[in-house]
This record gives structure tokens, C-alpha cells and sequence, in this order.
């Protein structure tokens, strides 16, 4: 476990933990927990369940400052609960967005979740709206709030319809976002539909490298800390709207896509009709050779 | 109550409604000679891509119109279509478009309420029902996060443990009181009444802030929520002042 | 849920002067542990959540070891337990008090 005593020393965001997130993330030293773990606010209903609490309920809300400026940060601790919304772990995200519109201040959202928490099943989905509603109207006054996706759970169910709300997101590869996960999908429709262990499927479908060509996310970064904090900066540079231009814009891109894109049956087919040379090997290039490629991709620049 | 009973219940004036496969759009002139449109999801459909575009365009026209009237969003939907089509495409960002495009009406100006008088599920709920300012429902009305047969697969429970455990708490299991218990839905309309006056009721709330919390904590199905967001936005406002003042 | 507790005398106290640390994470096979400078400087108390239950001797023997091995004194420690292993949660101790005992930025 590297000690990060300054922003300089290397961390996969995919390895590491919420608080090991944070604490790459923001200036050091920076950070200021609001409702930590001394509170015990654990969940009220997993007890009912025989399931172990966890003190944070698997969320870390605070402040901190990013070179500087100060920002709102929410870090998901992926593996508790996979990271799923329950009634206290929502209110947290909640209250930390409602508090950035108080403060005029923009708000990360380090995601990391399966989404709602079945054992609180109304009270996750619920948060859910709460939050897209907050983010909205922080939005609105002229606010930042920019999701970084890369951790183990992934972004799934509500939690990838809260980063449908966010102005920016950023991706590494190993981030996946997509409403039904893989297994839910084979559950429903059957093994033709969707081989949920055909790993190579799922991220093709549901990963990083696709939704930045589709212009699902904005930045693809490495699995690294350092390169999640770079483009945190870098997004919370430009102030973006959220208003009936962008609303529209977003309309136009969103039907332009099912045209382009609307029969494909693969991604590949997706990145194919991009006109993407090689498509098949972008799930296998590095970095720097898959940004160069994706210069083609969709972008969803204004209109998100 | 089927679709058709409702409206003329609402609508004693008369409606003016399209389908356009499982959606329905139009307008209807209110007791009172005013607008209101009217958008939904019906016959128990999951939403997809391609539906969730088309709701979403029909509420950014409404409110490019600046005509500043109501919208009721009338939601019998399964959950979001399971398929590997719509995930390829994102459906991700169209339900949250579809969301957001409720959320602005609302800020613009045309008060949003969403009728629950079907089902509705997951991803479908949070992009219709769950983004209007003013949910409310039919009694029969049946919201879910998950059925409980798989809610019993994923948690490996039984599902007469599963059930079991519901009768202790409204917090996960699907079901139109839970949902009322736990803040989501507003109010349930009494169908043996005339359902006009009960829109017009819901109609003249004021326009206000996000009070789910609230309701789900008086109402006892969410007792922390409300108190813990209110926490944290005052811990951050001291923090601030701490701040300043050095 | 088990809930077990201890109170142990402690040869050392712990250093430092950060009022709390947190280490680990509530996941199949693994545990946090909380630390709050909360007992007198010769006492640790230690309070375990577990969702495995019978395992009372396995958690006495660790957490004897780490009082009899760690500077322990001083420290209130609170354990949510997702079943990890003994060399698992010893180890999860010991960075804990490393952690809380770490100099402040």
C-alpha cells in the first residue's frame, strides 16, 4: 500500500480504495470529511439481512482542493456492497450536492457502484432521483459536476443514470457504464442475447474505450490516480451549461447516433462505421496509440 | 382503470392523445380553460432507446413552446429494455436525457406530474415517474426496483424469507404502499372520486424543493435520509465559515 | 451479526497525534478497522462486528497477539468484520496503528 505524501507516486484507481482515491485525487492534505466514519451512520436495514455495516456505508463525501481551488469530492468504496446506493450512502451524495449549490462550489463524483442496494431497494432508487434532481439544479446555476468512472463495480444501473447527468465524465479503460449489467441482461434475455463471461463482450459493450468513441465520456485516461486528478482539473476548467441549448444538442446527438449506429450489431461495427482503421484491435492498444486512433470518435462537447 | 377511463376522468373536456407505439402524446384543456400536455408510457413496455428519444423530443418541443403549462407523464412502463442493443447505443445517456429534459421542464416553468397507474420499474421509473416535480398514482399501481423473484436469486434469500422480511419494512420490496411509505409517491388518488378535482388539487401546490426526504421520514418509511443530507449541508456551510474566518 | 468485545491492558500506548484513522474495507474476506484515541493510555478496547459467527477464540488469540505486540494503549478500536482471516485482520490492525500514529500534514 504506497503512502501518497504528495500528488506525485503512482496508483491504479482501479486497485485502490475510496479513501486511497481521495487522497491521490486532491491537494494534500486537503481533505475534509463531512460525516465520517467516528458517526457510525451505518446502514439502518442491513441488520434485517444478517449483513455486515460498514461505518461510511460505503461512501466518502468532503472537501477538498484541486491545485488549489476548493471542490466537493464523493468517493463509492466499490467493494462494499459493490458499491450500491442505500438510504444513508445516497443521502450522503444528496446533501453534498445541495451543499455545493449553498457554497457555489463544483462537485466530483468518484463513482464506483452496481447501483441500487436491493436490501434497501426503495430508498436506493429513490436517492437516485434525489440526486439527478440535485445535480440538475447545481447544474443549473452555472456549476460543475464531473464523474470519474474506473473502479471495480464499475458504473451501473442508477448509478450510470446519475453519470448521464453529470457535465463531464472522465473513463479509463477498466470503467464500464450501462444500465442492466451483463449477467442481468443473459438472466433476462437468454446466453444468444448477452454471454455474460465473454468479458471481451462486456467491455467492448459497456467500457470505457467504447463510450469514449460514442461519446458516452468526455476524457480516457489511464488506470492511473495521477491521470484521473489531471483531467479532473482540466474538465473543471471550462464552465458548461444546462440549459434548453444544451438540452437540445444533446437531443440531436442522441438521434443522430441510433441513425448511425442504430443496426450495428457489435461495437466493432460502431467503430467500423467511425471510421476507425483496425478496428478490431482497440481493445488491445495502449493508451496513446487508442487516443491517436480515436480521433474520429463522437464527442458530446455542449451537448451533455 | 384503463388508460382511456382515466383520461376521460381527467379530462371531462376532452383529450386529443396519439400513440406512437408504447408512447402516447397530446394535450387536454383543463376545468379551468387551461393546457396541459400530456406524454406517457403505456402497456406495460419496458423503455428503450428508441422510446426515451421520442418522449425526450416531445418535452424539449413543450418547452420551447413557452407556453409554461402543466405536463402529465402517465407511466405503466416494465423497467428499462434489458437488451444488448440498447446498452451498445448507451441507454444510460438517453434515460438520462429523458430525465433531464423533465427536470428542465420543471425549471422552465411547466409543472410536472407524473401519474403512476400501471407498473413501472429500475431505470424506467427513475427516467419517468421518479423526474417528474409532483409524483402520484391509481391505487393498483405497482412500482418496483426489482421483482422478487429475482431479488431472491440475487440475494440468494428465499422468497418467503424475502417476504418475511417486507413485512418488517417498506425499505426494499416492490409495491405501491412502499413507495408511498417511503416518500416517492406523493399522494394516492381515490378513483371512486372524480379525478379531475384531484389533478387540479396537485396542481395548485407551489412549486418548491425536492421534499421526498421529508415525506419519506414523516411518513416513517425513510427515517434517515432527509437528516443526513440536511447534516451534510450544514457541515459544509460551518466548514466554509470556518474557512473564511481562518 | 456476532458482536464480541475486549478490554485489554496495554504495555504501550499509541504515539502520534491523529484523533482517528480508518483502514480496510467491509468485503468478503476482509475488515475495517476504526481507531479512536478513546481509552485510558494502558487500555485497548476492541469491539467486533462479525458475520462469522463461532470464532470467539480465533478473535481472542489475534487480538491479544496485537496488544501483547503493538503500541495498543490509549486506543478505542471498532471492527466491522467480513469474514477475513486471522493473519488478514492481524494485519489490518497493525496498519491501523501505523496509520493513527502516522505525523499529521
Amino acid at each position: 500500500m504506497t503512502q501518497v505524501a504528495a500528488n506525485n507516486v503512482s496508483l491504479s484507481w482501479y486497485e485502490a480504495s475510496a479513501r486511497q482515491r481521495i487522497d491521490a485525487l486532491v491537494d494534500a492534505g486537503s481533505f475534509c470529511e463531512y460525516i465520517g466514519p467516528e458517526l457510525r451512520e451505518i446502514s439502518p436495514h442491513l441488520s434485517i439481512f444478517d449483513l455486515p455495516e460498514q461505518f461510511d456505508d460505503g461512501i466518502v463525501v468532503g472537501r477538498g482542493r484541486l491545485e488549489g481551488s476548493p471542490v466537493l469530492v464523493a468517493a463509492q468504496e466499490g467493494r462494499f456492497m459493490g458499491g450500491a446506493f442505500g438510504e444513508v450512502h445516497g443521502a450522503k451524495l444528496t446533501g453534498l450536492l445541495r451543499a455545493a449549490r449553498a457554497l457555489r462550489q463544483d462537485v466530483l463524483i468518484l463513482f464506483d457502484t452496481g447501483g441500487v442496494r436491493l436490501q434497501e431497494a426503495n430508498a436506493g432508487e429513490l436517492a437516485i432521483a434525489e440526486i439527478m434532481r440535485a445535480v440538475i439544479e447545481l447544474r443549473r446555476t452555472g456549476l460543475s459536476v464531473v464523474g470519474l468512472i474506473g473502479g471495480r463495480a464499475g458504473c451501473y444501473g442508477g448509478g450510470s443514470l446519475i453519470a448521464g447527468t453529470c457535465s463531464r465524465l472522465i473513463v479509463s479503460e477498466q470503467g464500464r457504464i450501462s444500465v442492466s449489467g451483463p449477467e442481468v441482461i443473459e438472466t433476462n434475455r437468454g446466453i444468444e442475447e448477452f454471454d455474460s463471461r465473454d468479458r471481451a463482450l462486456v467491455w467492448r459493450t459497456m467500457g470505457g474505450k467504447h463510450r469514449y468513441l460514442i461519446g458516452g465520456a468526455d476524457t480516457f485516461v489511464d488506470d492511473e490516480a495521477l491521470a484521473f486528478r489531471q483531467a479532473a482539473i482540466d474538465a473543471l476548467k471550462i464552465k458548461r451549461g444546462c440549459d434548453t441549448t444544451v438540452l437540445e444538442a444533446e437531443q440531436n446527438r442522441l438521434e443522430r447516433r441510433l441513425q448511425r449506429f442504430g443496426e450495428a450489431e457489435d461495437a466493432v461495427d460502431i467503430w467500423q462505421t467511425l471510421g476507425i482503421d483496425a478496428p478490431t484491435e482497440i481493445p488491445a492498444l495502449p493508451t496513446d496509440a487508442f487516443l491517436r486512433a480515436a480521433k474520429r470518435r463522437e464527442n458530446a462537447d455542449d451537448a451533455r | 382503470m384503463t388508460l382511456d377511463d382515466i383520461l376521460a376522468g381527467l379530462f371531462p373536456n376532452g383529450h386529443d392523445i396519439e400513440a406512437i407505439g408504447s408512447i402516447v402524446a397530446g394535450r387536454a384543456i383543463l376545468p379551468d380553460g387551461g393546457l396541459i400536455h400530456l406524454l406517457g408510457i403505456t402497456r406495460g413496455r419496458p423503455l428503450g432507446a428508441n422510446e426515451a428519444i421520442v418522449l425526450a423530443g416531445r418535452v424539449i418541443d413543450i418547452v420551447k413552446s413557452g407556453d409554461r403549462a402543466p405536463i402529465l407523464v402517465l407511466v405503466d412502463s416494465a423497467s428499462q429494455r434489458m437488451s444488448k442493443r440498447d446498452e451498445l447505443l448507451g441507454l444510460s445517456e438517453y434515460l438520462s436525457h429523458l430525465a433531464k429534459a423533465l427536470l428542465m421542464a420543471e425549471a422552465e416553468g411547466h409543472r410536472t406530474v407524473g401519474l403512476l397507474y400501471g407498473g413501472s420499474a429500475a431505470g424506467a421509473f427513475i427516467a419517468t415517474a421518479l423526474a417528474t416535480a409532483t409524483l402520484v398514482a391509481l391505487p393498483g399501481a405497482h412500482p418496483a426496483v426489482m421483482d422478487l423473484p429475482s431479488m431472491a436469486r440475487v440475494t440468494k434469500l428465499s422468497i418467503d424469507v424475502l417476504k418475511a422480511k417486507a413485512e418488517a419494512t417498506p425499505v426494499f420490496a416492490p409495491g405501491l404502499d412502499n413507495m408511498v411509505q417511503t416518500g416517492g409517491i406523493h399522494v394516492v388518488w381515490d378513483e371512486t372520486s372524480p379525478l379531475a378535482p384531484q389533478l387540479a388539487a396537485v396542481l395548485e401546490r407551489p412549486a418548491g424543493q425536492d421534499d421526498r426526504g421529508r415525506l419519506g421520514a414523516e411518513r416513517g418509511g425513510r427515517r434517515k435520509s432527509a437528516e443526513i443530507a440536511d447534516r451534510v449541508v450544514a457541515l459544509a456551510a460551518v466548514a466554509q465559515r470556518g474557512a473564511q474566518h481562518g | 451479526m456476532e458482536k464480541l468485545n475486549f478490554r485489554l491492558t496495554a504495555a504501550r500506548s499509541a504515539g502520534g497525534s491523529r484523533a482517528q484513522a480508518i483502514v480496510g474495507v467491509v468485503a468478503s474476506g476482509n475488515l475495517e478497522v476504526l481507531l479512536e484515541r478513546a481509552s485510558p493510555a494502558d487500555t485497548c478496547t476492541i469491539d467486533i462486528a462479525t458475520a462469522a459467527h463461532g470464532f470467539g477464540a480465533v478473535w481472542d488469540a489475534v487480538v491479544r497477539d496485537f496488544v501483547a505486540r503493538r503500541p495498543a494503549g490509549g486506543l478505542r478500536i471498532s471492527i466491522n468484520d467480513g469474514g477475513a482471516r486471522p493473519d488478514t485482520v492481524a494485519l489490518r490492525l497493525a496498519q491501523g496503528v501505523r496509520k493513527i500514529e502516522e505525523p499529521e500534514r
